[in-house]
């Protein structure tokens, strides 16, 4: 007896925590369902929260209807800048991650040290890449390779965090009049060392003769990127989308800062004005965050494995 | 001085030397790659930090005033470490560190040990324990202010279900309870990226070892001691630098749910700049704070580094 009860155990603490993750979503859904405000009011904290009466849509209604707060043009707004940094961010990325792994420019060793500088983990998972990174512009068996992550670790332990950023970058865009635009909310997050790290690895490991080969056919660099390297580098591509993605629609601090009005403004700063401005309307607010998830959900049960092994790849920044 | 000859696996580059006007396109070839990405990187990140430095020695505003901006030497950083408001939001932040670190670490740890066990329906258990993480933050925000209504919330209601018979708690409006409520909406959010991270070093360790333990006759405990959590030592301290790193990061949280009150007792550090530099257009003083934020976070994480062994 007492043996079947300890191997059970571990299910039922699983369906524990698997209760304490669903109880606030599925709230969030099933509110979302009550057009009655007045009811909700009285029974958020109740069970009739889970079970409302009367279901209808007529919340979902409202929000996609609501002419101060264009739901559909916030997703758009959102869907623009995810696609900008993502778009973008890969072929840039990727092409400078290339470069440093099979050009021959001297600037390779300042650049991989940028990269590095900006992007040093304390983490023993990133020794075994950092040699490699080394080994191929020749620092290995020097003193450089001995001196440089450390110094770089003193400079930058994690990464500069973007916060300490935000000031002077919005100081820059409003000078040049940048605010209030999708370009703000794309470029300064296009670049980013992360992702160069990622494809610089992935880069590095394609076959010598491959890259070879090629360049005998009378292809440039370029060429070869984009006719080899890119294709080739699509797990690559995925991981970097999906986090991407997840970025993108997460991200408040700067968008708050850059926009202005529904033109250029994403759903997640459209959310949190909705929810300050509708306090009283669960059942609207609760619509609204429904909307705002479903994509991001459906994303996610779609590509679930790739989203989990992206996930645990970024394991080595985070 | 000789140096030390290379190693032979260390690979030259592709191809013979090139004749000059090859190399001239190879140049062109090359440039075209690196660029777009080098720029972007000097202009969006290395620009910007460069500036917080410089402007932090100025009482440069947000929007330009006929005043010509000047230096004002080390007036702002003397002035922020002066500032009680400064310091409540300091001790704020290190507050919710030390309050959310522990917390989501046992979480996720316990969740990812129950994850890698062989229990029913696994795959069912771990599509739903990632659901935070998927749901943008702000609606995590939206759904708790829901949870955390007074005086007869769902919060509250499981509470009195449990024998509280106290009037009710005021998770948000109450100065003891507000940075509690905050962590425990910030752990539920966020315990599932820990967890992946500790997923994947618990699948790191090879099963032979806890075969000899069983045979040595270690009881579950000894095990876990011995072979769970040291094995699991280099994702330990990845797992803590980055977790402090997320939690010194506070923002959107209080920003939305509490505006820093009541009695500043969940402003933190990026809501205190982000109020002087953005709220109130002090770009100079903020860009102070900004390197003081950075430092912190910086010399907090070589700390860690520092005192936690490895091999």
């Amino acid at each position: 007896m007492t043996r079947r009860l300890a191997r059970l155990l571990p299910t039922l603490i699983a369906t524990l925590l698997a209760f304490v993750v669903l109880v606030p979503l599925s709230m969030m859904f099933t509110v979302s369902l009550n057009p009655d405000e007045s009811r909700i009011q009285i029974t958020l904290g109740t069970i009739e929260a889970f079970v409302p009466h009367v279901v209808s849509l007529e919340n979902y209604r409202e929000v996609l209807a609501d002419p101060h707060q264009p739901f559909l043009r916030y997703l758009f707004n959102t869907l623009v800048v995810v696609a900008g940094i993502v778009g973008f961010g890969l072929v840039v990325n990727a092409a400078a991650a290339f470069a440093l792994a099979w050009g021959r420019g001297p600037y390779r060793k300042a650049f991989v040290a940028t990269v590095i500088a900006v992007y040093v983990i304390p983490g023993e998972s990133l020794v075994l890449p950092l040699l490699l990174m080394m080994s191929r512009i020749g620092w290995v068996d020097s003193y450089q390779v001995q001196i440089f992550p450390f110094v770089a670790t003193v400079i930058a332990v994690y990464v500069i965090p973007g916060e300490s950023l935000v000031l002077p970058l919005l100081l820059m865009m409003s000078r040049i009049g940048w605010v209030d635009s999708y370009q703000v909310q794309i470029f300064p997050f296009i670049a980013n060392a992360f992702a160069i790290f990622l494809f610089y690895q992935f880069f590095s490991g394609m076959p010598r003769e491959l890259i070879e080969a090629a360049k005998i056919d009378g292809a440039g660099l370029l060429q070869v990127f984009f006719r080899i390297g890119l294709p080739l580098s699509m797990p690559v591509v995925s991981t970097l989308a999906i986090l991407g993605f997840l970025d993108a629609w997460n991200s408040y601090l700067w968008p708050m800062m850059v926009t202005r009005g529904p033109e250029y403004r994403p759903l997640s700063v459209a959310m949190a004005a909705y929810f300050t401005s509708q306090q009283a309307f669960w059942g609207n607010v609760m619509a609204f965050a429904v909307l705002m998830t479903l994509p991001v959900l459906i994303v996610y049960l779609i590509f679930q494995r790739w989203f989990v092994a992206s996930v645990m790849g970024s394991g080595v920044k985070g | 001085m000789i140096r030390p000859a290379r190693p032979s696996s260390v690979p030259t580059p592709v191809g013979a030397p090139l004749r000059r006007r090859e190399r001239i396109t190879e140049w062109l070839n090359e440039g075209a790659l690196i660029l777009p990405a080098a720029i972007l990187l000097l202009v969006f990140l290395i620009g910007p930090f460069v500036m917080a430095g410089v402007l932090s020695f100025t009482n440069e505003r947000l929007i330009p005033r006929p005043i010509p901006t000047r230096f004002v030497g080390f007036d702002n950083y003397a002035r922020a470490l002066g500032d009680p408001d400064f310091w409540q939001a300091f001790r704020n932040t290190f507050y919710f560190a030390m309050l959310v670190v522990p917390l989501q670490l046992s979480i996720s740890l316990g969740s990812a040990m129950l994850l890698n066990a062989k229990i029913h329906a696994r795959s069912f258990f771990r599509t739903v324990t990632l659901l935070p993480l998927v749901t943008p933050i702000t609606v995590v925000i939206v759904i708790w202010a829901a949870l955390f209504q007074i005086p007869d919330g769902m919060l509250n209601n499981l509470l009195r279900l449990f024998g509280y018979d106290g009037a009710y708690i005021n998770w948000l409006g109450d100065a003891r309870w507000a940075m509690p409520s905050i962590v425990l909406l910030s752990a539920w959010a966020t315990f599932p990226f820990q967890m992946l991270i500790y997923l994947a070093g618990l699948q790191e360790i090879p099963v032979e070892r806890y075969e000899a333990a069983r045979i040595d006759g270690a009881n579950a405990w000894a095990q876990f001691r011995h072979i769970t959590f040291t094995g699991l030592r280099n994702v330990h301290v990845f797992v803590l630098i980055t977790t402090t790193i997320q939690a010194f990061k506070l923002f959107v949280q209080v920003d939305l749910l509490t505006r820093g009150g009541p009695l500043g007792s969940t402003n933190t550090l990026v809501r205190y700049m982000v109020q002087e530099g953005y709220s109130s257009q002090r770009i100079g003083y903020a860009s102070a704070v900004a390197i003081l934020f950075f430092v912190l976070v910086a010399g907090f994480a070589l700390l860690q580094r520092a005192l936690i062994p490895n091999d």
